[in-house]
């Protein structure tokens, strides 16, 4: 242990595979020294794990009723208590990650590469290409996201799908800024110029020189917004626009118990706390990825 | 909204042109030659303004277009013969090309005409009018809230970086992120309505009270002190304190945290150690010194929040049964009602847009050096 | 010698980093009287924290510690933060590196100017306003009604600098600390700044700190030199003995200035292994 921990952080590295695992060895060892960011670490492990295991560790069956333990309180048998239909809350809280992760993670694949693209292409070629494809960008900046994403679910109609498809429409321009503020800075670096003597084609450059470098600053950013992608999704739910019933979508299950809040409590309390946790434990890992990526940005919001 | 927030809110700490909190401010002579520059800046803001308002009635009308319901058959009926169809479709203008389309929309929201809701029966711009008002004050107590604490408290955990109180106040700020405004508003009904009855519930005034005054303004706090009457007003008062404190909670957060983070920019500059040599008292340092400056990039900061707090009013108007904005588009969106959901996008997206562009514009024009 | 203005011995200053603390100060002793005493040294000699140690500006997490940081007969260390306010400007004060950055880019230069004085005094607008001009007069800032109304980025980093002297000599302490107060600024300018504070030091019998890397003018302004090297001082001398300098470090320094009647093709490098143990 001690001698791979030695090879992986050795100054003077002797290949380019320990090179690379090396960077990624020294960011895992300054993450673990960040309290806040272990905490989001171990949360959104405790998510993917819930989601890949969550018949193994849920009690009962999500969608089964049981109308003659309707709105009962948390207690040994239901730890969250159950709803309105006598459904374990705890296992539907359970499997909910499930469709949160799905939520995030084909948003992030949808949107994160999209910005890129557009982003590098504006900032490499700069000119019209720039003008037009960041006046684009900037009109969907300005433009309030959940109301954006809220009309696009009402014309494409409800349903995870279509949630996925707004939240990413209204996602995406934030990483073309941050692509091409990236391009920005590398485009005319000395080893860009070189690539492009040795007679690179434009493409090569961006997908091959270019994206790799706006990686770093977009895996921070993605992690950050992880948390307001998961409180759109919940929030459509809420609505009824997202995932429907009898689908345990954190959101749609906030939006059941409404009727109970004030009796009974638990019923829309507990998918929001699963809601909290999971947006924190991404805030907390984002920001504790931006002080070890990107130092100079460390502290700032 | 909060998601918006960070973005605008990196945009404001990334991008040089609006980086410097700290940017100096110029001699009287200096700022008449800065007018110029201001005037061509205001034109450039002008224009920017424009695009990107037609740039929100492209995205509006596109969505009105791909919505799978048609409105021929909305209008005629499925069984209407094929010449009825098209004739109606020849009158509504679905047969011209989408260009043509294009303009008629525009010149029709120019003319403040936004069509009719089905839900309501009036007519969608009258609907709004309505609702506005209701939004609007619930909204701007939000934001005072937010300013109020959310200055000093990032202000405070700026002066003991790395304190217990810091620590807490960023927590708080990432909460900011965390929590969904919906839950939070349930979570508040139940705990100081139902349990403590600290306040009261959903609505914007006891059933008994509606009407009781006059509605000059539509903002009932303010209309039932022009009519004197306390008894309103504090009933009022009562139920607008939750709705406004979680979204004051929300801009509280980001106000607290983009505070803390500009402070800090300031307190590591070597003017501030000067300030210190001279033996300028520590109040003096952090609130003559480092805040003074950064007033102006707060102004975006809090102009961006309160855009936010607009939007994100949509989401817990409906808990609270207040009768706004946020609750007619949610309305309009179960009733599958296009004209009022597409309406209330212009009109929600064209405040945020508004207020977003006037506070980049504030920015520059109170410090010219910002471009 | 009578009793000294500053009185310092075993000064240290230590920061915490990830691999333990580190001392950028070790041990350093010196008094200072009425007089002008120059701290050469590298960057990183710990020559600049010295001037911030003694007037209790170093910032957390880096520590301060000394067996005497004595000041006027006042223990320094001992000083409550408010008793080191009163200190800081109207007894000890300091010039710092670069006007650009340590003065206030958002008020006046007259406003900077004047808040010196009335933290530490109590004075009608009147006197302050002359006060002020008069002592932009005396660092040679012709016009100076006009200049005490401008904001610090419109006038030259020279002018700048003359600004922060006047700002740090007008509630008229007993010793100045001048940090690199001309590295920033351009060569011919350097030596009119320097004048200034030369004469406002001698003509009002104030002692003086002139802290810088370069060896040539710290030794024809100031009458006692020490020379740091890595927190430590390692050679302490007359000015006019500098060429007897006996430390390897200093003579070293000394043979790495070019001389007008240069012969040399190469300048030497220093030999740090001449005078560091392995």
């Amino acid at each position: 242990m001690a001698t791979l921990l030695h090879w992986l952080l050795d100054e003077t590295p002797t290949s380019r595979l320990q090179a690379r695992l090396g960077r990624h060895a020294r960011v895992a060892l300054a993450l673990t020294r960040n309290p806040l960011a272990v905490i989001g670490l171990i949360i959104v492990a405790l998510l993917l794990v819930s989601a890949l295991a969550a018949p193994l560790i849920a009690t009962y069956d999500p969608v089964a009723q049981d109308l003659a333990r309707r709105l009962l309180p948390p207690s040994a048998a239901h730890w969250m208590g159950t709803d309105e239909l006598g459904r374990d809350i705890w296992s539907r809280t359970v499997f909910g990650s499930r469709i949160t992760l799905t939520i995030v993670l084909l948003v992030a694949i949808i949107a994160a590469p999209l910005g890129l693209v557009v982003g590098a292409v504006a900032g490499y070629f700069g000119g019209w290409c720039d003008r037009i494809l960041m006046g684009v960008t900037d009109i969907f900046l300005s433009m309030p996201k959940l109301i954006l994403a809220l009309a696009f679910v009402a014309a494409l109609g409800p349903g995870i799908q279509n949630a996925i498809i707004a939240i990413a429409i209204a996602t995406w321009p934030s990483y073309a800024r941050i692509a091409r503020a990236e391009t920005l800075t590398i485009r005319h670096s000395e080893f860009i110029s070189a690539i492009r003597l040795q007679g690179a084609s434009a493409t090569r450059v961006i997908l091959r020189h270019i994206l790799p470098l706006c990686a770093s600053s977009m895996i921070i950013r993605v992690t950050l917004d992880m948390a307001g992608i998961i409180l759109t999704a919940a929030g459509l739910g809420f609505i009824g626009l997202g995932a429907q019933p009898p689908l345990p979508e954190w959101g749609a299950m906030i939006s059941r118990g409404r009727n109970f809040i004030l009796d009974q409590w638990w019923v829309s309390t507990m998918p929001g706390l699963a809601i909290v946790t999971v947006g924190l434990g991404f805030c907390f890992l984002g920001d504790g990825l931006r002080d070890v990526l990107d130092p100079k940005q460390a502290g700032k919001p | 909204m909060r998601r918006v927030l960070r973005e605008e809110s990196v945009r404001l700490s990334q991008d040089p042109q609006t980086e410097p909190p700290h940017a100096p401010r110029r001699s009287p002579a200096a700022l008449r030659r800065g007018a110029r520059a201001a005037a061509i800046d205001l034109g450039s803001v002008l224009v920017a303004l424009a695009l990107t308002f037609l740039g929100l009635l492209a995205i509006t009308f596109v969505i009105g277009r791909v919505v799978p319901i048609d409105p021929v058959v909305a209008v005629v009926g499925d069984r209407a013969p094929l010449a009825v169809y098209e004739k109606a479709r020849a009158e509504m203008g679905l047969d011209r090309p989408l260009l043509v389309q294009f303009a008629a929309y525009v010149g029709h929201v120019a003319r403040g005409d936004l069509g009719l809701s089905v839900s309501t029966g009036n007519t969608v711009a009258a609907d709004l009018r309505r609702v506005f008002p209701a939004t609007l004050e619930v909204a701007t107590l939000g934001i005072l809230i937010g300013v109020l604490l959310g200055v000093p408290m990032g202000v405070l955990a700026a002066s003991r970086q790395g304190s217990l109180t810091d620590q807490l106040i960023r927590v708080v700020g990432l909460l900011g992120y965390a929590v969904p405004a919906f839950w939070l508003g349930l979570v508040g009904l139940a705990v100081f309505y139902a349990h403590y009855r600290w306040v009261s519930g959903p609505g914007r005034i006891d059933v008994y009270f509606d009407g009781a005054v006059e509605p000059r303004t539509g903002l009932l706090l303010i209309d039932s002190l022009l009519a004197g009457d306390i008894e309103v007003f504090g009933n009022a008062l009562s139920h607008i304190l939750l709705p406004a404190a979680v979204l004051g909670f929300f801009s509280l957060a980001y106000i607290g945290r983009m505070t803390r983070s500009f402070m800090l920019d300031q307190l590591s500059q070597e003017f501030i150690t000067t300030a210190r040599v001279k033996g300028v008292p520590e109040w003096r340092v952090i609130w003559r010194h480092a805040f003074k400056p950064i007033r102006v990039p707060l102004i975006t900061v809090v102009g961006l929040s309160y855009a936010g707090l607009l939007e994100g009013s949509v989401m817990i108007e409906t808990i609270f049964a207040w009768p706004g904005i946020g609750n007619y588009l949610t309305t309009a969106l179960l009733n599958a009602d296009m004209n009022a959901v597409l309406g209330s996008t212009l009109v929600v997206g064209a405040i945020f847009i508004g207020i977003n562009k006037m506070s980049d514009l504030l920015y520059r024009l109170l410090d010219p050096r910002a471009r | 010698m009578t009793a000294p203005l500053l009185d310092i011995e075993n000064l240290r200053v230590t920061f915490p980093t990830s691999t333990g603390p580190v001392d950028v100060v070790r041990g350093l002793s010196f008094a200072l009287g009425r007089e002008r005493l120059g701290i050469v040294g590298e960057s990183g000699s710990g020559k600049s924290m010295t001037g911030r140690a003694i007037l209790r500006l170093v910032r957390p997490p880096g520590r301060v510690t000394a067996d005497r940081l004595h000041f006027d007969g006042i223990d320094l260390l001992a000083q409550s933060p408010r008793r080191m306010r009163l200190i800081r400007g109207a007894r000890i004060s300091m010039v710092m590196q670069d006007p650009k950055f340590s003065l206030n880019p958002v008020m006046t230069i007259g406003a900077q100017i004047a808040e010196a004085v009335l933290t530490h005094e109590r004075v009608s607008r009147v006197d302050l306003h002359s006060r002020v001009v008069a002592m932009l007069e005396a660092v040679r800032i012709d016009d100076p009604d006009r200049v005490a109304a401008l904001y610090p980025h419109e006038v030259s980093g020279g002018m700048g600098q003359r600004v922060m002297i006047a700002m740090m000599l007008i509630p008229q302490p007993d010793v100045l600390i001048a940090d690199e107060p001309t590295s920033a600024l351009d060569g011919s300018v350097q030596a009119q700044v320097l004048d200034i504070i030369n004469e406002q030091i001698t003509s009002k019998g104030m002692g003086l700190i002139l802290i810088s890397h370069d060896l040539n003018m710290v030794a024809s302004y100031c009458e006692r030199i020490l020379v740091m090297y890595r927190g430590e001082v390692v050679e302490e001398c007359r000015a006019d003995a500098l060429a007897d300098a006996r430390h390897p470090y200093t003579r070293g320094l000394l043979a790495a200035m070019p001389h007008i009647d240069e012969t040399r093709d190469e300048l030497p490098v220093l030999d740090r292994r001449a005078w560091t143990t392995p």
